[in-house]
């Protein structure tokens, strides 16, 4: 048993993975002698040196290009760029090239490679480095994208990204960095597309992802006082998205929340309430509600950043009201 | 390398400003200095958000902006404070900025310059955009942007440079080699031997200067500004100089350069040349010097007061800095967010 950060975890998971295939490189700024801006790669450069992790010029088309042009041959990469907000920078490659090559080859040439990013507010770093843009990913068709809350799931997340055949968009979330956890010992590997139910209950469904876990979960506990029993789900992945998980619960519970970071016009829970209300219509018992970001850039003063994203405070109010609506 | 004003305060040809003005440019970087540290101080107090210092750049931030005309445009980065301040953006925006306030962003509309960009590389096709628009309208007008060493290796440089030159615009791309981008150090950045010669390949003008020197940068500034107005298209000018610094207050460069390197380079400091060369001429004392320095210090912590005093920016107003009128959508949440 270890003690990491989520920080941490990313390092640790990545090294699992470059100890298990010699092949694995990595590519990015400043993820070498700086260990990461994030410092999410520190102890990589001493562990496997500058050939397998290595510094690139600021210049992230040909981070994320030369990525897919390794991949293609069968060498597994992993490109960071240091701030989701950037992936725009380099979206043609992602939208255009990585995500349709697979298809446009007719399913020949397979793609192993791990896109990971630093993605997500609360730390007051403004409308250009704050963005939560998992759903821009989403939207894409050909990308996985996926977004672990706690270091055991950055893990075995991780693991579980890279040895997949296709390109993922991997998030990790800055204000989940500190966070901290026991992880077992032995090699972790988990799977892409399940959802896990971080808490049980009864009475209404919280779909949430990254940072909004734990706020869900704090809301949970809230809710509980007030009699109304609360299951949280962990999507942790968007694509593939688990809906057994989620419909299952809702057919439970009868009422579906989704709590999401990413500004409000087509957040991911835009589309899980459409699953939900196309599939499990005759199981609710209220509206599917979501709970938002507004539609505006991220504000880097910190009361209204923290206005603007979802709080705690609003999770459960929102789905307190929804009751007293009734 | 083009120089004018060795380090030891010589000159190597006939200075291109008469001693006075040299004497207000000193007077301006010792501005810039006190500026710059007083933001760092700042932001070890929790007052502002991480701060990226430019001390060891200011003869090129000052020296480069001296040589503009006052509406000529400006498009510049995070770390150009000095050269923005000369070209008129208000100091308390510059900070206010820095404490996460959007009105930061929003000089008066007379200030040709736009807010500093966050993005590498972006701003750079953007002052394509200003010459270009000042060619349109037919205006005297230039545009001048700055960047680093690292925003090179952006598209973006490549296409506004190519730009530039295809549309024959009136452009000056100031780079400020500083030797590092975070931690990746210029030899790592480009395998050109200098990025002044990058320009070949676009067609225009490059060349290399001590950025160091304040009057090499002013010189080349200003011919590469008149031949941008005369209608002969862009200059690339490459201004070596070093980030005595960190990245920004949030960086540990010990992680990454010798600190040998940093001291190397104070001994090249852009100040104390001139310093030595006005002491020499007799314009020069330490009581000059304490002067000034408390000047600075007093206008620097007048615009802290002003940026300090500004009431937070409410949960409406940064609705309605969203569009000209708001759309539904907006208005409804607008409505929800101030009730909260
Ligand atoms: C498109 C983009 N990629 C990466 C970053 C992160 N970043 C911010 S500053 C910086 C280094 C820039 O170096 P340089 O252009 O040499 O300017 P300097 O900071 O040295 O003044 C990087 C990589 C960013 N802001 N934007």
């Amino acid at each position: 048993m270890a003690e990491l950060t989520y920080r941490e975890a990313v390092a640790w998971g990545i090294a699992q993975e470059m100890r298990r295939d010699p092949n694995l490189v990595m590519l990015g700024e400043d993820i070498a002698a700086a260990g990461g801006v994030f410092k999410t790669t520190v102890g990589l450069l001493d562990e496997f040196g500058p050939e397998r992790v290595r510094d690139t010029p600021i210049s992230e088309q040909a981070i994320v290009g030369a990525a897919m042009g390794a991949a293609m041959t069968g060498i597994p990469v992993i490109a960071e760029i240091m701030f989701s907000d950037f992936l725009a920078v380099c979206w043609d490659m992602i939208a255009n090239e990585i995500a349709k090559s697979r298809y446009m080859t007719d399913g020949q040439v397979s793609f192993p490679l791990v896109i990971r990013t630093a993605n997500g507010g609360g730390v007051r770093f403004g409308a250009q480095h704050s963005q939560s843009v998992e759903n821009w990913a989403m939207m894409i068709p050909g990308l996985k994208v996926v977004a672990p809350s706690t270091p055991i799931d950055v893990i075995g997340l991780m693991a579980a990204s890279i040895r997949d055949p296709d390109p993922v968009v991997f998030f990790e979330h800055k204000s989940l960095m500190a966070t901290k956890a026991e992880i077992p010992d032995g090699e972790i590997i988990d799977q892409l597309g399940q959802a896990r139910i971080v808490r049980d209950g009864s009475d209404v469904t919280i779909a949430a992802l990254a940072l909004m876990v734990p706020r869900a979960l704090e809301a949970a506990a809230a809710l509980e006082a007030d009699g109304i029993s609360a299951e949280v789900i962990d999507l942790r992945s968007l694509v593939p998205l688990d809906t057994n998980t989620l419909l299952e619960s809702v057919q439970k519970t009868g009422r579906f929340f989704t709590v999401e970071e990413n500004p409000r016009l087509c957040g991911w829970g835009a589309e899980l309430a459409s699953i939900v209300s196309e599939e499990s219509f005759w199981a609710l018992d209220g509206p599917v509600i979501r709970i938002t970001t507004p539609h505006i850039p991220l504000p880097a003063a910190a009361a209204l950043e923290d206005m603007a994203l979802p709080s705690v405070d609003r999770i459960y109010e929102t789905i307190v009201k929804s009751f007293d609506a009734r | 390398m083009f120089q004018i004003l060795t380090p030891s305060g010589a000159l190597n040809q006939e200075s291109p400003l008469e001693v006075e003005m040299i004497r207000r440019l000193y007077r301006a970087m010792v501005f810039a200095r006190t500026y710059d540290r007083k933001g760092t101080a700042l932001q070890k107090q929790g007052r502002l958000a991480t701060y990226a210092p430019f001390e060891g750049q200011e003869a090129a931030q000052v020296g480069s902006a001296a040589a503009l005309d006052p509406d000529d445009w400006m498009a510049a980065t995070y770390r150009d404070g000095a050269a923005m301040w000369m070209q008129g953006y208000p100091l308390e925006l510059l900070l206010a900025g820095r404490t996460g306030d959007e009105r930061g962003g929003s000089p008066p509309v007379h200030v040709p310059v736009l807010p500093p960009s966050i993005t590498v590389g972006g701003h750079m096709v953007h002052a394509v955009g200003l010459g270009w628009a000042a060619k349109l309208r037919g205006e005297s007008r230039i545009a001048i942007t700055y960047f680093g060493d690292g925003a090179t290796s952006e598209g973006d440089f490549h296409e506004a440079m190519n730009f530039a030159a295809v549309f024959s615009v009136p452009c000056v791309f100031f780079c400020q080699n500083n030797g590092w981008a975070i931690s990746l150090p210029r030899e790592e950045q480009t395998r050109s031997e200098t990025i002044a010669q990058k320009a070949i390949a676009y067609g225009m003008p490059g060349v290399q200067i001590d950025g160091n020197d304040l009057l090499a940068v002013y010189q080349t500034t200003k011919e590469a500004i008149e031949r941008a107005r005369g209608g002969e298209g862009p200059t690339l000018i490459e201004a070596v100089t070093y980030r005595l610094g960190p990245h920004t207050t949030a960086d540990d460069p010990g992680r990454y350069r010798a600190e040998g390197l940093t001291e190397e380079w104070r001994r090249r400091d852009p100040l104390e040349r001139v310093r030595l060369f006005l002491s020499e001429r007799e314009v020069w004392s330490q009581s000059w010097q304490q002067q000034i320095e408390k000047e600075a210090a007093e206008e620097v912590d007048l615009a802290i007061e002003r940026a300090e005093g500004m009431s937070p920016l409410g949960p409406g107003e940064i609705f309605d800095a969203m569009f000209e009128s708001l759309p539904p959508h907006l208005a409804r949440q607008r409505a929800e967010a101030t009730q909260q």
